[in-house]
Protein backbone atom coordinates (compact mmCIF):
# COMPACT_ATOMS: atom_id res chain seq x y z
CA UNK A 1 0.00 0.00 0.00
CA UNK A 2 1.47 3.16 -0.83
CA UNK A 3 2.08 5.63 2.06
CA UNK A 4 0.48 8.01 0.61
CA UNK A 5 -2.57 5.99 1.97
CA UNK A 6 -1.00 4.37 4.44
CA UNK A 7 -0.56 7.10 6.84
CA UNK A 8 -4.41 8.44 6.65
CA UNK A 9 -5.06 5.28 7.48
CA UNK A 10 -3.14 4.59 10.11
CA UNK A 11 -3.93 7.82 11.65
CA UNK A 12 -7.62 6.82 11.47
CA UNK A 13 -7.90 3.57 13.47
CA UNK A 14 -5.34 5.30 15.94
CA UNK A 15 -8.24 8.36 16.31
CA UNK A 16 -10.74 5.73 15.92
CA UNK A 17 -9.46 3.07 18.62
CA UNK A 18 -8.75 5.98 21.58
CA UNK A 19 -11.93 7.65 20.79
CA UNK A 20 -13.80 4.07 20.88
CA UNK A 21 -11.92 3.62 24.04
CA UNK A 22 -13.11 7.23 25.84
CA UNK A 23 -16.45 7.05 24.54
CA UNK A 24 -17.01 3.40 25.92
CA UNK A 25 -14.59 4.20 29.11
CA UNK A 26 -17.46 7.61 29.81
CA UNK A 27 -20.70 6.13 28.08
CA UNK A 28 -20.63 3.24 30.40
CA UNK A 29 -20.14 5.54 33.60
CA UNK A 30 -22.77 7.64 32.26
CA UNK A 31 -25.15 4.62 31.20
CA UNK A 32 -24.85 3.12 35.14
CA UNK A 33 -25.05 6.23 36.50
CA UNK A 34 -28.45 6.95 34.43
CA UNK A 35 -29.83 3.78 35.85
CA UNK A 36 -32.56 1.75 35.57
CA UNK A 37 -35.62 4.24 37.56
CA UNK A 38 -37.09 6.30 34.32
CA UNK A 39 -37.17 9.77 35.73
CA UNK A 40 -38.03 13.43 34.29
CA UNK A 41 -34.28 14.11 35.16
CA UNK A 42 -33.34 10.97 33.99
CA UNK A 43 -35.17 11.78 30.83
CA UNK A 44 -33.45 15.08 30.37
CA UNK A 45 -30.03 14.11 31.32
CA UNK A 46 -30.13 11.17 28.26
CA UNK A 47 -31.72 13.70 26.08
CA UNK A 48 -28.92 16.29 26.29
CA UNK A 49 -25.77 13.50 26.78
CA UNK A 50 -27.44 12.38 23.15
CA UNK A 51 -27.22 15.55 21.34
CA UNK A 52 -23.63 14.97 19.75
CA UNK A 53 -25.55 12.34 17.84
CA UNK A 54 -28.42 14.28 16.70
CA UNK A 55 -26.76 17.66 16.52
CA UNK A 56 -24.87 18.90 13.20
CA UNK A 57 -21.06 18.05 13.44
CA UNK A 58 -20.36 22.16 12.04
CA UNK A 59 -22.43 22.48 15.28
CA UNK A 60 -20.02 20.11 17.82
CA UNK A 61 -17.11 21.58 15.96
CA UNK A 62 -18.05 24.42 16.49
CA UNK A 63 -18.41 24.43 20.24
CA UNK A 64 -15.43 22.31 20.59
CA UNK A 65 -13.12 25.17 18.91
CA UNK A 66 -14.72 27.70 21.25
CA UNK A 67 -14.20 25.17 24.37
CA UNK A 68 -11.01 24.10 23.42
CA UNK A 69 -9.89 27.08 21.94
CA UNK A 70 -6.64 29.14 23.44
CA UNK A 71 -9.27 31.37 24.41
CA UNK A 72 -11.41 28.86 25.34
CA UNK A 73 -12.38 27.83 29.12
CA UNK A 74 -10.87 24.53 28.51
CA UNK A 75 -8.31 25.59 25.98
CA UNK A 76 -6.84 28.52 27.82
CA UNK A 77 -6.23 26.32 30.95
CA UNK A 78 -4.86 23.49 29.27
CA UNK A 79 -2.20 25.61 27.75
CA UNK A 80 -1.31 27.92 30.80
CA UNK A 81 -1.17 25.13 32.88
CA UNK A 82 0.23 22.41 30.81
CA UNK A 83 1.75 24.24 27.61
CA UNK A 84 -0.75 22.04 25.76
CA UNK A 85 -3.05 23.04 22.51
CA UNK A 86 -5.68 20.28 20.81
CA UNK A 87 -6.85 22.66 18.00
CA UNK A 88 -4.69 21.35 15.02
CA UNK A 89 -3.86 17.85 16.68
CA UNK A 90 -4.54 14.13 16.55
CA UNK A 91 -5.61 14.26 20.20
CA UNK A 92 -8.25 16.91 19.45
CA UNK A 93 -9.81 14.98 16.40
CA UNK A 94 -9.53 11.92 19.18
CA UNK A 95 -11.63 13.75 21.58
CA UNK A 96 -14.10 15.30 18.39
CA UNK A 97 -14.26 12.18 17.57
CA UNK A 98 -15.27 10.69 20.95
CA UNK A 99 -18.05 12.98 21.60
CA UNK A 100 -19.46 11.85 18.55
CA UNK A 101 -19.76 8.68 19.01
CA UNK A 102 -20.55 8.77 22.58
CA UNK A 103 -23.98 8.68 22.62
CA UNK A 104 -24.26 5.23 20.55
CA UNK A 105 -21.96 3.63 23.32
CA UNK A 106 -24.55 5.24 26.05
CA UNK A 107 -27.26 4.02 24.79
CA UNK A 108 -26.42 0.85 23.74
CA UNK A 109 -25.01 0.25 27.11
CA UNK A 110 -28.61 1.64 29.25
CA UNK A 111 -30.35 -0.61 26.89
CA UNK A 112 -27.79 -3.43 27.68
CA UNK A 113 -27.76 -2.80 31.53
CA UNK A 114 -32.17 -2.31 31.38
CA UNK A 115 -32.02 -6.13 30.04
CA UNK A 116 -30.04 -7.35 33.09
CA UNK A 117 -32.12 -9.64 34.84
CA UNK A 118 -32.53 -7.22 38.14
CA UNK A 119 -33.46 -10.04 40.88
CA UNK A 120 -29.84 -11.25 40.14
CA UNK A 121 -28.41 -8.18 40.93
CA UNK A 122 -30.62 -7.76 43.80
CA UNK A 123 -29.63 -11.53 44.83
CA UNK A 124 -25.92 -10.28 44.56
CA UNK A 125 -26.85 -7.53 46.75
CA UNK A 126 -28.54 -9.58 49.34
CA UNK A 127 -25.33 -11.99 49.62
CA UNK A 128 -23.17 -8.73 50.41
CA UNK A 129 -21.98 -7.39 47.63
CA UNK A 130 -21.35 -4.08 47.35
CA UNK A 131 -22.66 -1.74 44.25
CA UNK A 132 -19.27 -1.33 42.50
CA UNK A 133 -19.37 -4.99 42.70
CA UNK A 134 -22.52 -5.97 41.59
CA UNK A 135 -21.96 -3.87 38.52
CA UNK A 136 -18.39 -5.53 37.74
CA UNK A 137 -19.30 -9.15 38.96
CA UNK A 138 -22.82 -9.21 37.77
CA UNK A 139 -24.33 -6.78 35.63
CA UNK A 140 -21.33 -5.94 33.13
CA UNK A 141 -20.60 -9.42 32.27
CA UNK A 142 -24.18 -10.14 31.45
CA UNK A 143 -24.50 -7.23 29.42
CA UNK A 144 -20.93 -7.48 27.81
CA UNK A 145 -22.83 -8.01 24.28
CA UNK A 146 -23.96 -4.60 24.12
CA UNK A 147 -22.02 -2.32 25.58
CA UNK A 148 -19.46 -4.43 22.39
CA UNK A 149 -22.10 -3.68 19.78
CA UNK A 150 -22.52 -0.35 21.02
CA UNK A 151 -18.61 0.15 21.03
CA UNK A 152 -18.33 -1.51 17.73
CA UNK A 153 -20.72 1.36 16.36
CA UNK A 154 -19.35 4.03 18.18
CA UNK A 155 -16.19 2.76 16.40
CA UNK A 156 -17.46 3.10 12.96
CA UNK A 157 -18.99 6.68 13.80
CA UNK A 158 -15.39 7.56 14.91
CA UNK A 159 -13.86 6.44 11.91
CA UNK A 160 -16.21 8.71 9.27
CA UNK A 161 -16.07 11.52 12.14
CA UNK A 162 -16.15 14.46 9.55
CA UNK A 163 -17.14 17.87 10.11
CA UNK A 164 -15.94 18.37 13.49
CA UNK A 165 -12.47 16.89 13.14
CA UNK A 166 -12.38 19.06 10.23
CA UNK A 167 -12.88 22.07 12.59
CA UNK A 168 -11.19 21.26 15.22
CA UNK A 169 -8.22 19.29 14.16
CA UNK A 170 -7.89 20.70 10.96
CA UNK A 171 -7.00 18.50 7.61
CA UNK A 172 -3.14 18.22 8.14
CA UNK A 173 -1.22 16.09 6.17
CA UNK A 174 0.45 13.65 8.26
CA UNK A 175 -0.91 14.81 11.44
CA UNK A 176 -4.40 15.40 11.72
CA UNK A 177 -5.68 14.11 7.99
CA UNK A 178 -7.58 11.02 8.31
CA UNK A 179 -9.11 8.86 5.45
CA UNK A 180 -12.30 11.21 5.85
CA UNK A 181 -10.35 13.83 5.41
CA UNK A 182 -7.99 12.80 2.70
CA UNK A 183 -10.75 11.46 0.57
CA UNK A 184 -13.00 15.37 0.94
CA UNK A 185 -9.04 16.56 0.12
CA UNK A 186 -8.52 14.51 -2.97
CA UNK A 187 -11.76 15.27 -4.26
CA UNK A 188 -11.62 19.02 -4.06
CA UNK A 189 -8.44 19.07 -5.49
CA UNK A 190 -9.56 16.94 -8.35
CA UNK A 191 -7.32 13.84 -7.70
CA UNK A 192 -10.00 11.07 -8.43
CA UNK A 193 -7.27 8.50 -8.39
CA UNK A 194 -6.40 9.17 -5.17
CA UNK A 195 -10.02 9.51 -3.64
CA UNK A 196 -10.94 5.97 -5.47
CA UNK A 197 -8.08 4.16 -3.90
CA UNK A 198 -9.17 5.39 -0.56
CA UNK A 199 -12.60 5.22 -1.00
CA UNK A 200 -11.49 1.20 -1.52
CA UNK A 201 -9.38 1.31 1.15
CA UNK A 202 -12.30 2.86 3.77
CA UNK A 203 -14.78 0.20 2.53
CA UNK A 204 -12.13 -2.52 3.42
CA UNK A 205 -11.13 -1.22 6.61
CA UNK A 206 -15.07 -0.99 7.22
CA UNK A 207 -16.13 -4.49 5.80
CA UNK A 208 -13.55 -5.83 8.13
CA UNK A 209 -15.17 -4.26 11.24
CA UNK A 210 -18.60 -5.79 9.91
CA UNK A 211 -17.09 -8.99 9.94
CA UNK A 212 -15.34 -9.05 13.60
CA UNK A 213 -18.45 -7.63 14.62
CA UNK A 214 -20.45 -10.21 13.36
CA UNK A 215 -18.28 -12.99 14.70
CA UNK A 216 -17.36 -11.14 18.12
CA UNK A 217 -21.82 -10.79 18.43
CA UNK A 218 -22.76 -14.68 16.69
CA UNK A 219 -23.64 -16.63 19.74
CA UNK A 220 -26.52 -14.76 21.29
CA UNK A 221 -27.74 -16.56 24.70
CA UNK A 222 -31.09 -17.51 24.35
CA UNK B 1 -71.79 28.86 -24.22
CA UNK B 2 -70.94 30.76 -20.96
CA UNK B 3 -68.89 27.63 -19.79
CA UNK B 4 -67.53 27.33 -23.32
CA UNK B 5 -66.62 30.99 -22.52
CA UNK B 6 -65.41 30.54 -19.16
CA UNK B 7 -62.92 27.66 -20.70
CA UNK B 8 -61.33 29.90 -23.34
CA UNK B 9 -60.26 32.87 -20.90
CA UNK B 10 -58.89 29.97 -18.56
CA UNK B 11 -57.11 28.93 -21.82
CA UNK B 12 -55.88 32.00 -22.44
CA UNK B 13 -54.69 33.16 -18.93
CA UNK B 14 -52.44 29.77 -18.66
CA UNK B 15 -51.70 30.45 -22.34
CA UNK B 16 -50.36 34.13 -21.36
CA UNK B 17 -48.91 32.41 -18.33
CA UNK B 18 -47.00 30.28 -19.84
CA UNK B 19 -45.61 32.73 -22.10
CA UNK B 20 -44.32 34.80 -19.72
CA UNK B 21 -42.56 32.34 -17.32
CA UNK B 22 -39.06 32.63 -18.86
CA UNK B 23 -39.65 35.74 -17.72
CA UNK B 24 -40.14 36.20 -14.60
CA UNK B 25 -38.81 34.83 -10.93
CA UNK B 26 -35.78 32.83 -12.10
CA UNK B 27 -33.51 31.92 -9.30
CA UNK B 28 -30.15 32.88 -10.76
CA UNK B 29 -27.31 30.58 -8.66
CA UNK B 30 -23.81 32.14 -8.57
CA UNK B 31 -20.80 30.13 -7.46
CA UNK B 32 -18.51 32.90 -6.26
CA UNK B 33 -14.81 31.93 -4.74
CA UNK B 34 -15.59 32.58 -0.48
CA UNK B 35 -13.44 36.11 -0.62
CA UNK B 36 -16.39 37.28 -2.70
CA UNK B 37 -18.82 36.62 -0.14
CA UNK B 38 -19.75 40.13 1.46
CA UNK B 39 -18.83 42.25 -1.72
CA UNK B 40 -21.91 39.35 -3.79
CA UNK B 41 -24.23 39.50 -0.90
CA UNK B 42 -24.21 43.36 -2.02
CA UNK B 43 -24.09 43.09 -5.17
CA UNK B 44 -26.85 40.16 -5.64
CA UNK B 45 -29.46 42.71 -3.60
CA UNK B 46 -28.30 44.80 -6.27
CA UNK B 47 -29.07 43.02 -8.93
CA UNK B 48 -32.38 42.21 -7.29
CA UNK B 49 -33.29 45.25 -7.14
CA UNK B 50 -32.34 46.05 -11.02
CA UNK B 51 -34.79 42.35 -11.91
CA UNK B 52 -37.31 42.32 -10.02
CA UNK B 53 -38.90 39.36 -9.46
CA UNK B 54 -35.45 37.25 -10.07
CA UNK B 55 -33.57 35.92 -7.22
CA UNK B 56 -29.72 35.47 -6.75
CA UNK B 57 -28.51 32.37 -4.98
CA UNK B 58 -25.03 32.77 -4.00
CA UNK B 59 -23.44 29.43 -3.53
CA UNK B 60 -19.58 30.49 -2.11
CA UNK B 61 -16.59 27.96 -1.48
CA UNK B 62 -13.35 27.42 -2.41
CA UNK B 63 -12.47 28.38 -6.53
CA UNK B 64 -11.57 24.73 -7.22
CA UNK B 65 -14.38 23.40 -5.28
CA UNK B 66 -17.20 25.50 -7.17
CA UNK B 67 -15.57 24.20 -10.61
CA UNK B 68 -15.78 20.79 -9.56
CA UNK B 69 -19.33 20.77 -8.71
CA UNK B 70 -20.22 22.35 -12.00
CA UNK B 71 -17.96 20.19 -13.43
CA UNK B 72 -20.26 17.61 -12.12
CA UNK B 73 -23.54 18.78 -13.54
CA UNK B 74 -24.41 20.98 -10.73
CA UNK B 75 -26.52 23.77 -11.68
CA UNK B 76 -24.66 26.92 -11.35
CA UNK B 77 -25.50 29.55 -13.35
CA UNK B 78 -22.09 32.22 -13.28
CA UNK B 79 -19.05 31.39 -12.08
CA UNK B 80 -16.47 33.93 -10.42
CA UNK B 81 -13.17 32.50 -9.31
CA UNK B 82 -10.46 33.99 -7.55
CA UNK B 83 -7.91 33.22 -10.35
CA UNK B 84 -7.27 32.72 -13.97
CA UNK B 85 -6.04 29.68 -13.03
CA UNK B 86 -9.18 27.99 -12.40
CA UNK B 87 -11.20 29.68 -14.94
CA UNK B 88 -8.51 28.55 -17.31
CA UNK B 89 -9.37 24.73 -16.22
CA UNK B 90 -12.80 25.32 -16.00
CA UNK B 91 -12.66 26.87 -20.04
CA UNK B 92 -10.53 23.81 -20.89
CA UNK B 93 -13.26 21.33 -19.44
CA UNK B 94 -15.90 23.11 -21.35
CA UNK B 95 -17.65 24.00 -18.07
CA UNK B 96 -17.94 28.00 -19.14
CA UNK B 97 -18.88 29.71 -21.95
CA UNK B 98 -15.62 31.52 -22.83
CA UNK B 99 -16.92 34.27 -25.12
CA UNK B 100 -18.68 35.58 -21.95
CA UNK B 101 -15.06 35.89 -19.35
CA UNK B 102 -14.08 38.46 -18.17
CA UNK B 103 -11.70 40.28 -15.22
CA UNK B 104 -14.36 42.07 -12.57
CA UNK B 105 -11.78 42.44 -9.42
CA UNK B 106 -8.24 42.69 -8.59
CA UNK B 107 -6.95 41.91 -4.75
CA UNK B 108 -3.91 41.95 -3.25
CA UNK B 109 -2.55 38.90 -1.26
CA UNK B 110 -1.49 39.56 2.60
CA UNK B 111 0.47 38.06 5.78
CA UNK B 112 -2.59 38.68 8.61
CA UNK B 113 -1.54 38.01 12.56
CA UNK B 114 -4.00 37.08 15.10
CA UNK B 115 -4.65 40.22 17.55
CA UNK B 116 -1.97 39.21 20.16
CA UNK B 117 1.01 37.74 17.78
CA UNK B 118 3.87 39.84 17.16
CA UNK B 119 3.83 41.84 14.13
CA UNK B 120 6.72 40.09 11.62
CA UNK B 121 8.29 43.11 8.98
CA UNK B 122 9.12 40.48 6.65
CA UNK B 123 8.18 36.87 5.11
CA UNK B 124 11.36 35.32 6.86
CA UNK B 125 10.32 36.28 10.28
CA UNK B 126 7.70 33.45 10.11
CA UNK B 127 10.86 30.84 10.00
CA UNK B 128 11.61 32.15 13.48
CA UNK B 129 9.46 31.54 16.67
CA UNK B 130 6.18 32.35 17.90
CA UNK B 131 4.50 30.80 14.91
CA UNK B 132 3.88 27.27 15.30
CA UNK B 133 0.41 27.66 12.99
CA UNK B 134 0.27 29.57 9.56
CA UNK B 135 -2.81 29.12 8.24
CA UNK B 136 -3.02 29.34 4.39
CA UNK B 137 -5.27 27.59 1.95
CA UNK B 138 -4.65 24.34 0.23
CA UNK B 139 -3.08 24.89 -2.59
CA UNK B 140 -4.33 22.47 -4.46
CA UNK B 141 -8.08 23.65 -3.94
CA UNK B 142 -7.86 26.79 -3.30
CA UNK B 143 -6.74 30.40 -5.23
CA UNK B 144 -5.58 32.22 -2.20
CA UNK B 145 -3.03 29.12 -0.99
CA UNK B 146 -1.42 28.88 -5.07
CA UNK B 147 -0.98 32.39 -4.42
CA UNK B 148 0.71 31.80 -1.49
CA UNK B 149 2.49 29.25 -2.14
CA UNK B 150 4.19 31.06 -4.79
CA UNK B 151 5.06 34.32 -2.67
CA UNK B 152 6.77 31.68 -0.47
CA UNK B 153 8.80 29.74 -3.15
CA UNK B 154 9.84 32.96 -4.48
CA UNK B 155 10.63 33.63 -0.84
CA UNK B 156 12.68 30.15 -0.54
CA UNK B 157 10.21 29.55 2.37
CA UNK B 158 8.19 27.24 1.62
CA UNK B 159 9.98 24.32 2.50
CA UNK B 160 11.07 25.39 5.60
CA UNK B 161 7.94 26.59 6.96
CA UNK B 162 6.28 23.44 6.04
CA UNK B 163 5.45 21.68 9.25
CA UNK B 164 4.33 25.31 10.52
CA UNK B 165 1.32 25.42 7.41
CA UNK B 166 -2.17 24.46 8.18
CA UNK B 167 -3.98 23.84 5.20
CA UNK B 168 -7.77 25.56 5.43
CA UNK B 169 -10.78 24.82 2.88
CA UNK B 170 -11.14 28.07 1.89
CA UNK B 171 -9.65 31.56 2.59
CA UNK B 172 -12.20 32.29 4.83
CA UNK B 173 -11.09 29.40 7.13
CA UNK B 174 -7.62 30.92 7.54
CA UNK B 175 -9.31 34.38 8.04
CA UNK B 176 -11.22 32.26 10.90
CA UNK B 177 -8.03 30.63 12.57
CA UNK B 178 -5.97 33.58 12.71
CA UNK B 179 -8.99 35.85 14.31
CA UNK B 180 -9.33 32.60 17.51
CA UNK B 181 -5.68 32.70 17.69
CA UNK B 182 -5.20 29.18 16.83
CA UNK B 183 -3.20 30.20 13.59
CA UNK B 184 -0.99 33.02 14.97
CA UNK B 185 -0.57 33.67 10.98
CA UNK B 186 -2.10 33.73 8.10
CA UNK B 187 -2.86 34.11 4.19
CA UNK B 188 -5.73 36.15 2.94
CA UNK B 189 -6.61 38.62 0.61
CA UNK B 190 -6.79 42.03 1.81
CA UNK B 191 -10.48 42.33 1.16
CA UNK B 192 -10.76 39.35 3.80
CA UNK B 193 -8.41 41.23 6.57
CA UNK B 194 -11.49 44.15 6.19
CA UNK B 195 -14.17 42.21 7.14
CA UNK B 196 -12.22 40.90 10.57
CA UNK B 197 -10.22 44.17 11.25
CA UNK B 198 -10.77 44.50 14.91
CA UNK B 199 -9.29 40.62 15.18
CA UNK B 200 -6.37 40.17 12.88
CA UNK B 201 -3.51 42.85 11.90
CA UNK B 202 -2.15 43.17 8.28
CA UNK B 203 1.77 42.88 8.72
CA UNK B 204 2.13 42.63 5.20
CA UNK B 205 1.49 42.68 1.63
CA UNK B 206 2.74 39.20 -0.30
CA UNK B 207 4.43 39.94 -3.56
CA UNK B 208 2.92 37.56 -6.02
CA UNK B 209 4.17 37.38 -9.83
CA UNK B 210 0.49 36.56 -10.83
CA UNK B 211 -1.56 39.41 -9.44
CA UNK B 212 -4.78 38.25 -8.12
CA UNK B 213 -7.60 38.67 -10.44
CA UNK B 214 -11.24 37.48 -10.57
CA UNK B 215 -12.76 36.03 -13.66
CA UNK B 216 -16.28 35.77 -14.36
CA UNK B 217 -18.43 33.87 -16.63
CA UNK B 218 -21.56 32.28 -17.26
CA UNK B 219 -21.63 28.42 -17.10
CA UNK B 220 -22.33 26.11 -20.31
CA UNK B 221 -25.07 24.59 -18.83
CA UNK B 222 -26.59 27.29 -17.36
CA UNK B 223 -30.36 27.39 -17.43
CA UNK B 224 -31.42 31.02 -17.21
CA UNK B 225 -28.31 31.63 -19.81
CA UNK B 226 -29.96 35.11 -20.42
CA UNK B 227 -29.77 36.46 -17.32
CA UNK B 228 -26.77 34.97 -16.12
CA UNK B 229 -25.39 37.22 -19.04
CA UNK B 230 -26.94 40.36 -17.25
CA UNK B 231 -25.37 39.27 -14.34
CA UNK B 232 -21.80 39.02 -15.71
CA UNK B 233 -22.22 42.37 -17.35
CA UNK B 234 -23.29 43.68 -14.08
CA UNK B 235 -20.49 43.16 -12.53
CA UNK B 236 -18.37 44.92 -14.77
CA UNK B 237 -20.84 48.26 -14.48
CA UNK B 238 -19.86 51.36 -13.19
CA UNK B 239 -22.73 50.64 -10.36
CA UNK B 240 -21.29 47.09 -9.09
CA UNK B 241 -17.42 48.56 -9.51
CA UNK B 242 -18.53 51.02 -6.87
CA UNK B 243 -19.75 48.21 -4.52
CA UNK B 244 -16.55 45.96 -4.90
CA UNK B 245 -15.09 49.13 -4.07
CA UNK B 246 -16.61 49.99 -0.93
CA UNK B 247 -15.14 46.21 0.19
CA UNK B 248 -11.36 46.96 -0.82
CA UNK B 249 -11.59 45.19 -4.45
CA UNK B 250 -9.29 46.68 -6.63
CA UNK B 251 -11.09 48.02 -10.20
CA UNK B 252 -9.83 45.91 -13.29
CA UNK B 253 -8.99 48.87 -16.10
CA UNK B 254 -10.66 47.04 -19.43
Amino acid sequence: MPAAALTPLLLTLKVALFATLLATLFGVLFARTLGRKRSVARDVAESLLTLPLVLPPTVLGYYLLVVLGRNGVIGSWLLDHFGITLIFTWQGAVIAAAIAAFPLILRSARAAFADVDASLEQAARTLGLREGAVFFRITLPLAWRGVLAGALLAFARAMGEFGATLMVAGSLPGRTQTLALAIYDAVMAGDDARAAMLVWISLLVAIVVLLIAARLLQRRRP
Amino acid sequence: MQAFRRRRFVALSLAAALATAPAVAADLTVSAASSLANAFADLGHAFEVAHPGDRVVLNLAASDVLLRQIEQGAPADVFASADETTMDRAAATKSIDPATRRDFAGNTLVLIVAAAARVPKALDELAGPGYPHIAIGNPESVPAGRYARQGLVDAKLWDALQPQLVPTQNVRQALDYVARGEAQAGFVYATDAAVLKDKVRVALVVPTATPVRYPIAVTAASAHAQLARSFVEFAASADAQAVLGRHGFASVAR
